[in-house]
């Protein structure tokens, strides 16, 4: 392998982190409020709200129910609005981020659901508001279950990642399939498979390490 | 009597009033409408132990829901230190209840949190200052005997010792009433016990009113001075602790107190038992005996008043309330003459009896 290709994959690594850490980041800032109010806005629930509570969770449903790759395509308008192009590596953080927001407001309204509602109670008891109740009991004791979902959100969005490369997107994916697919080097396609496995095993560990540690409930005495 | 009649107008010693209390659920799509209390009067005297006793679904966790606005009631009103909690808006009943503690079956403590960090929760909520919450979680967690677990985590503790952390935590903004929400149930007798004696403690050293719910006659029996017994969403009996375990005037009553060690007959007497006496057969009863009957040697006398031979059966002393209370099971001839000489003789030492079958 000559030194220009390992360069490029260099360069399409960091691309891909870019990428990753970028849509992973706003997706989660917005992902995740819609994730709170999801899990706390049904009936009876802290901010009782369950009409808008419904179309909420009808509007992630169908953008989490449209195939990543579509989605890619069908946002260009938009992704070009905001960029103004619809090819490389910033083009890509649009599908990227918008397909994030569904992902985690899900995983994050599952993490809040699994709390239990003991705890709502007792701190409702003591007079806390329902803001407080979100920042004190619910975030708090979801941590471990919040941390494991930004982590499977990280690791998702390598993989989408990797796809938008297929329509020119930038990063791993695309060198891949440029020079391993169209260009027959099985060996940059190689190279490409094996950094992703990488960047997934280090995501992953760094992810339930830190869960683990923030998990104070399956501790031994 | 603290648990007073029918009417009940609020008195100054009175730290909570139930007037004529309602909770009703409507139907909805799964279940169908329910009335939970019926009409549910009560008062809760400042300062006592006052339990709340009943099955499940008997209506008791709804019951102690309203004392701090976490159900609303459907009619009547619930008075806490003269406040009508029903009137409160949500600001109002956030501050009532920070100034009402509350304790639960299953401890409701933040895995995520210490032992500290739990006890100073309902203090971070009330906008306290960090050096003032360390002076104030410090002697609560002296009180109930934990002050080495400050850092440890709920997941480390035991079953009593979640259910001590949480007292302390129900204890931190010191309110005037604690609610305790089947707060034993979910621990060993042992371990019961020992709670229950923090309670009574804390009512006795703070002057703290407390209001708790509960299955178990044996929590009613050993912290308090003052009971109801509620069935199917309507108060059945109540009074004195003493009095409604030594009178019980409902069947629900009864069924409850039958469950309490000492008052069971053995199997083989239990099977043997039959509703009418046969000629030659013997009478079955429970004598229970209190205040001075309980000092007096009543076996001999009453071997002596019957003539007759007399069988224990089964027997306890025990004391509810505080006060002294014998309960003893005894047998002796079904003949119109002996039963006679013996009822007389519990007439005249104003023992209360219960003739339970006879037995060849």
């Amino acid at each position: 392998m000559s030194p220009d290709i390992l360069l490029r994959i260099a360069g399409a690594t960091v691309d891909t982190i870019y990428m990753v850490a970028i849509a992973g980041l706003i997706g989660s800032l917005i992902g995740g409020p819609i994730g709170i109010f999801l899990a706390t806005s049904g009936k009876g629930e802290l901010f009782p709200a369950p009409t808008i509570n419904r179309i909420v969770g009808l509007i992630v449903n169908a953008t989490r129910s449209t195939p990543f790759i579509i989605l890619v395509v069908a946002i260009i308008p938009f992704t070009r609005l905001l960029t103004g192009t619809s090819i490389g590596t910033k083009a890509a953080i649009v599908p990227l981020t918008i397909a994030t927001i569904p992902f985690v407001a899900r995983l994050v309204e599952a993490a809040i659901r699994e709390i239990d509602k003991g705890l709502i109670e007792a701190a409702r008891a003591m007079g806390a508001t329902p803001m407080q109740i979100v920042f004190k009991v619910l975030l708090a004791e979801a941590r471990p279950a919040l941390t494991l979902a930004l982590t499977m959100t990280a690791v998702s969005l390598i993989g989408y990642s990797a796809m938008v490369g297929a329509v020119g997107g930038g990063g791993l994916g695309d060198l891949g399939i440029r020079y391993g697919y169209q260009r027959f080097m099985p060996d940059v396609m190689l190279v490409v498979v094996v950094v992703l496995i990488v960047l997934v095993q280090l995501v992953q560990s760094a992810g339930d390490g830190l869960a683990r540690r923030f998990d104070k409930k399956n501790r031994k005495t | 009597m603290s648990v007073s009649a029918q009417n009940t107008t609020p008195s100054a010693d009175a730290a909570v009033v139930f007037d004529g209390v309602s909770k009703h659920f409507p139907a909805s799509g799964t279940s169908d409408a329910f009335t939970a209390l019926d009409k549910v009067s009560l008062t809760v005297d400042r300062g006592s132990i006052t339990g709340i006793i009943g099955r499940s679904g008997a209506g008791k966790s709804t019951l102690i829901r309203l004392v701090n606005g976490l159900e609303k009631p459907t009619g009547g009103k619930v008075l806490v230190d003269g406040v009508d909690v029903g009137g409160l808006d949500e600001a109002a009943l956030r501050s009532l209840r920070r100034s009402v503690g509350m304790i639960f079956q299953h401890f409701n403590l933040l895995s995520s949190r210490t032992v500290f960090g739990n006890v100073a929760l309902p203090l971070e909520i009330s906008g306290m200052d960090k050096r003032a919450i360390e002076q104030r979680v410090r002697p609560l967690l002296d009180l109930v005997g934990l002050a080495d677990k400050h850092g440890r985590y709920p997941a480390e503790l035991s079953g009593g010792q979640k259910q001590r952390i949480g007292i302390a935590r129900a204890l931190a903004t010191e309110p005037k009433l604690l609610l305790s929400d089947e707060a034993t149930s979910a621990l060993d007798p042992e371990t019961t016990q020992s709670i229950l004696e923090l309670l009574k403690r804390i009512n006795a050293d703070l002057g703290l009113t407390v209001l708790l719910i509960t299955h178990e006659m044996e929590v009613v029996k050993a912290v308090t001075s003052d009971v109801a017994v509620i069935d199917h969403g309507r108060i059945v009996e109540r009074g004195h602790t003493f009095d409604v375990f030594t009178h019980p005037k409902h069947e629900t009553t009864r069924a409850l107190l039958s469950g309490l060690p000492g008052s069971k007959l053995p199997d083989a007497v239990a099977r043997a038992l039959k509703p009418a006496p046969a000629a030659g057969d013997r009478a079955v009863v429970r004598l229970t005996f209190f205040g001075a009957a309980a000092e007096k040697p009543l076996i001999s006398q009453l071997i002596k008043s019957v003539g007759a031979e007399v069988n224990i059966i089964a027997g306890t002393i025990d004391e509810i309330g505080g006060a002294p209370y014998g309960s003893l099971v005894v047998a002796y001839g079904a003949d119109p003459e002996t039963s006679g000489r013996a009822e007389r003789f519990f007439v005249e030492n104003g023992l209360v009896t219960e003739v339970l079958g006879y037995v060849a």
